[in-house]
């Protein structure tokens, strides 16, 4: 298939999709952006450890195989935030429990891919490229999935970070926002005179040209978002975290001017081989604020938005001989959002006996995590059925775990 | 032929005895050779053209410069560089006695006679001397890339420090990281299975890969300490490092070789000798082994010797190595051609990396124009190109370090055991386009050395014939935004 739609999409304004009115503001002429549906992608790099974050606290086998790092059982000290009686929150994940508790933040227990890939990097690319098995594919597929949506400005996708991830590579454009503090601080390419020498420099067809192009138009738009926000009060009390900085960053973007209707966030350090328990009192509470951040800044929009959170897979049931875990396989997927049927963990679990387990170490994958985002594409995103197969090819979603309202 | 060019050079070099016939026979060899045939050569085997290096090729000839750059030992260093490396302390202090006195001071920081105040400032030096020894290494490597003579071997210490990952923020690696890039660069030229012994006893592989922890759970340690198998470093030793992804390994090969290197441990505290690196026995699994077919005697430290001789000299490691320097020095998808050239002369050259390089930089498919100026320049090797281009003097290595972690690309800090990725796909897009173009923009106006100003002559003179179109807009642009144009055009981002 020969898709031209980065051409659409940088030429928007001549399209006649977006008019550029003043300099700074970009109107969309249909209203009916507004009521666009989110999705946030936030993937913990490394592998981390979901039977330590959705804990099955009634499985004698979960306590055999961890006699160090296991989280005690609910109501003792340290011990996990009771969830259903079966399964148990990390105690530093507390931030996230009004959510559950308001029934919008579920879990999907043992998921993960249908290919077992205990490398760090394959697995990243198997769950960025949509394609599990496929290594040469070369897009990522919510860049497949933006291309699949009514075409808005070119802060409809955004990534936090520098360098685009494999997930949102493709042909469509992507806007990026810096992580952490100085998201927006001025760049010599704001000042007219150099811009009007780059802009014509960068005039051309030409790769760098278009990601020049984009880079201007998206910056303008999330500098005027910003912007009003660094003025306003809350800005003040920025956190020293920057993940939860960079999440109310992200949900001004979405609530703003930039109607950004699919973002993607990343957070590193989960591969906890040695001392995991501390890794984790470290990692998870600004994890857990963050995502809390996100669900009361994207407060007028939460209704109609998704949050997932995926790792490329979770660890050995058993813990190694340093206090640590090594690469496992099945993990736990979370998802937040007004219309997730929240409250509930998902999944077919089949506990952690010998016999359930892969290569008698690992918890097995008894959902794709295509069978997760299947349906939020289809539903939430209103992608048609017939086109999910651009965006995961070869793979028939079946439907079963029924968790969007 | 070969051969004379070479004595005609180290002549050049050493007797400066230059009105010889071999230099009139050397000075020919650039002849054929078009201006832009000239550059690519030099842009893919340095950081930068300067016109240091334009005359130098220009007086011996492309041919012996080659043969110079694939033989650092022959090279005298640049004055500029090596009066910059004395100015530095810690690259050359030994780590064992920083690390003892790391140790020493934080045992005093036990002394609960210490009062509060006290407690602080020791706490403070302990910390400032970890992160004065990994910032002048990266200054030391920062000022190596732009001014070493020696282009290539920095060229190459980029691509195997990558290659062997390491991160520099990970437990005590900061001590030791000049040490480890030092140790690459002894190696980077040289052949390949001492360049993966050397990492592999490594301080900073064994802290970052955690194979100091790595102890079989039936060994008297890890009996005492309730300590067990760490497949951390087997994994990465097999995907990354030697047979690729793809080498044909299973699970149970990673766990064979997880027990195979029980016991290699640090000693950073020199116990036992300098080298930072000690086998400890009792925590050496003792029980024969089966890995990628092979049986392994038990046999100590030796098993893990043997496992690398194995690795370093399976046929998927050639490949996976050929694989990545035609990457590196050719095409972001290298062709094939290419790959199973450089694998066949690795496995003939017992992985002679000098050797695979000449056969790479001879090679058709490194000479064939349809690649020249494709190779997407990583944030590391256009800052250091803009420098270099340029010819900034004493420039703010600290800014520069800066810019890197702007660019999302800080020196010895990537976490994962990849490395940095060098191809397109990773670096270019719509903010790294404007932060290179702004960044082209400060540079030229002074922002690396206020006293040093940038020349636009001096820059057309580096960058050669540029493109219609930069020329088109290069005219209408006002001049003291042209140097700026020139830094943040696509000719500046390509090499």
């Amino acid at each position: 298939m020969k898709r031209r739609r980065f051409l659409t999409a940088a030429g928007l304004a001549a399209g006649g999709m977006l008019l550029p009115i003043g300099c700074n503001s970009w109107v969309a002429q249909t209203s009916s952006s507004d009521t666009r549906q989110r999705l946030i992608v936030v993937l913990l790099r490394g592998g981390v450890d979901g039977l330590n974050i959705v804990v099955p606290h009634q499985t004698t086998e979960y306590y055999e195989a961890r006699p160090t790092i296991a989280i005690p059982y609910p109501k003792t000290k340290d011990g996990a935030i009771d969830l259903d009686g079966f399964f148990g929150l990390h105690p530093q994940l507390q931030d996230l429990m009004p959510l559950w508790k308001e029934k919008k933040l579920a879990f999907v227990h043992a998921s993960g891919s249908s290919v077992l890939e205990r490398s760090h990097f394959q697995a990243q690319d198997y769950l960025e490229n949509g394609t599990p098995g496929k290594k040469n594919t070369q897009d990522g597929w919510m860049n497949r999935l933006l291309a699949q949506l009514p075409q808005d400005r070119p802060t409809q996708a955004l990534n936090v970070g520098v360098t685009t991830p494999y997930i949102l590579k493709g042909e469509m454009p992507i806007a990026s926002l810096k992580p952490g503090k100085h998201s927006i601080a001025p760049i010599s390419t704001d000042r007219p005179p150099v811009d009007r020498a780059f802009s014509s420099l960068y005039s051309g067809k030409d790769d760098l040209s278009k990601a020049y192009q984009v880079g201007k138009k998206a910056r303008e738009i999330v500098l005027s978002d910003l912007k009003q926000e660094m003025m306003s009060a809350s800005r003040d009390a920025k956190s020293a975290n920057a993940f939860v900085d960079d999440a109310a960053e992200v949900a001004k973007l979405m609530v703003g001017n930039a109607k950004t209707q699919l973002a993607f966030m990343e957070i590193g350090g989960w591969d906890t081989h040695i001392n995991q328990k501390p890794a984790f009192d470290n990692l998870l509470p600004s994890l857990g604020q963050g995502l809390a951040t996100l669900a009361a800044e994207l407060e007028p929009i939460f209704a109609d938005t998704v949050i997932a959170v995926v790792s490329e897979f979770g660890r050995t049931v058993e813990e190694n001989g340093n206090n640590g875990t090594d690469h496992g396989y099945g993990n736990v997927t979370w998802l937040m959002g007004g219309n997730i049927k929240g409250g509930k963990v998902y999944g077919d679990w089949q506990g952690l006996s010998q016999s359930v387990l892969v290569e008698n170490r690992d918890l097995p994958v008894t959902t794709d995590f295509r069978d997760i985002f299947s349906p939020i594409l289809h539903q939430h995103l209103s992608v048609p059925r017939d086109r999910l197969e651009l965006i995961f090819p070869n793979y028939e979603y079946t439907n079963e775990l029924n968790f969007l309202t | 032929m070969m051969r004379q060019k070479l004595s005609g050079w180290i002549a050049v070099l050493f007797l400066s005895l230059v009105l010889w016939s071999g230099f009139a026979v050397a000075a020919n060899a650039s002849d054929d050779l078009s201006q832009s045939d000239l550059r690519h050569v030099l842009e893919r085997l340095s950081f930068g053209i300067t016109s240091k290096q334009l005359e130098l090729v220009d007086r011996v000839g492309m041919e012996s410069y080659i043969e110079s750059q694939l033989n650092p030992q022959l090279v005298t260093e640049s004055r500029v560089l090596d009066d910059y490396l004395t100015e530095l302390d810690f690259i050359r202090q030994n780590p064992i006695e920083n690390q003892q006195k790391v140790r020493r001071w934080a045992k005093e920081t036990q002394d609960s006679r210490l009062s509060n105040e006290e407690l602080v400032k020791r706490r403070k030096e302990i910390r400032e001397l970890n992160d004065r020894a990994r910032d002048e290494a990266i200054f030391a490597q920062l000022a190596r890339s732009i001014y070493s003579e020696n282009q290539l071997q920095e060229v190459m210490v980029d691509f195997w420090f990558n290659h062997f990952n390491v991160f520099a923020n990970k437990g005590a690696s900061k001590l030791w990281l000049s040490d480890y890039v030092d140790r690459i660069r002894a190696h980077a030229m040289g052949n390949f299975r001492d360049l993966l012994g050397m990492t592999a006893r490594h301080p900073a592989m064994l802290i970052y890969l955690d194979n100091k922890m790595n102890i079989a759970p039936d060994s008297p340690a890890g009996k005492r300490n309730k300590q067990g198998l760490n497949e951390n470093y087997a994994r990465e030793l097999m995907e990354l490092h030697t047979l690729g992804v793809d080498g044909g390994y299973t699970q149970d090969d990673v766990i064979a070789l997880a027990r195979i290197f029980t016991g290699w441990g640090t000693d950073i505290l020199g116990k036992h000798d300098d080298s930072g690196f000690f086998f400890y026995k009792l925590r050496h699994d003792n029980q024969p082994k089966s890995f990628l077919g092979q049986e392994i005697a038990a046999n100590g430290i030796e098993e893990g010797e043997q496992a690398l001789d194995i690795l370093a000299n399976h046929p998927a490691t050639a490949r996976f190595i050929s694989y990545k320097l035609a990457q590196y020095f050719v095409a972001d998808l290298p062709p094939s051609s290419l790959v199973d050239k450089l694998s066949k002369e690795f496995i003939e050259t017992r992985g002679d990396i000098k050797q695979v390089l000449n056969a790479l930089i001879h090679s058709e498919e490194f000479n064939d124009r349809q690649y020249y100026k494709q190779k997407f320049k990583t944030p590391y090797q256009y800052l250091i190109s803009l420098v270099r281009m340029a010819e900034i003097e004493q420039p703010n290595y600290k800014r520069i370090q800066g810019m890197l972690t702007q660019l999302s690309m800080p020196l010895y800090l990537y976490a994962a055991p990849t490395g940095y990725k060098n191809t397109q796909d990773a670096w270019l897009n719509p903010q790294a386009m404007l932060q290179r173009t702004s960044m082209a923009t400060a540079i030229a106006n002074g922002v690396l050395n206020r006293d040093y100003s940038v020349k636009q002559k001096r820059l057309q003179q580096n960058f050669g014939e540029l493109s219609a179109n930069t020329k088109r807009v290069l005219a209408k642009t006002p001049p003291k935004l042209r140097s700026a144009l020139i830094l943040g055009s696509p000719e500046a981002m390509y090499r």
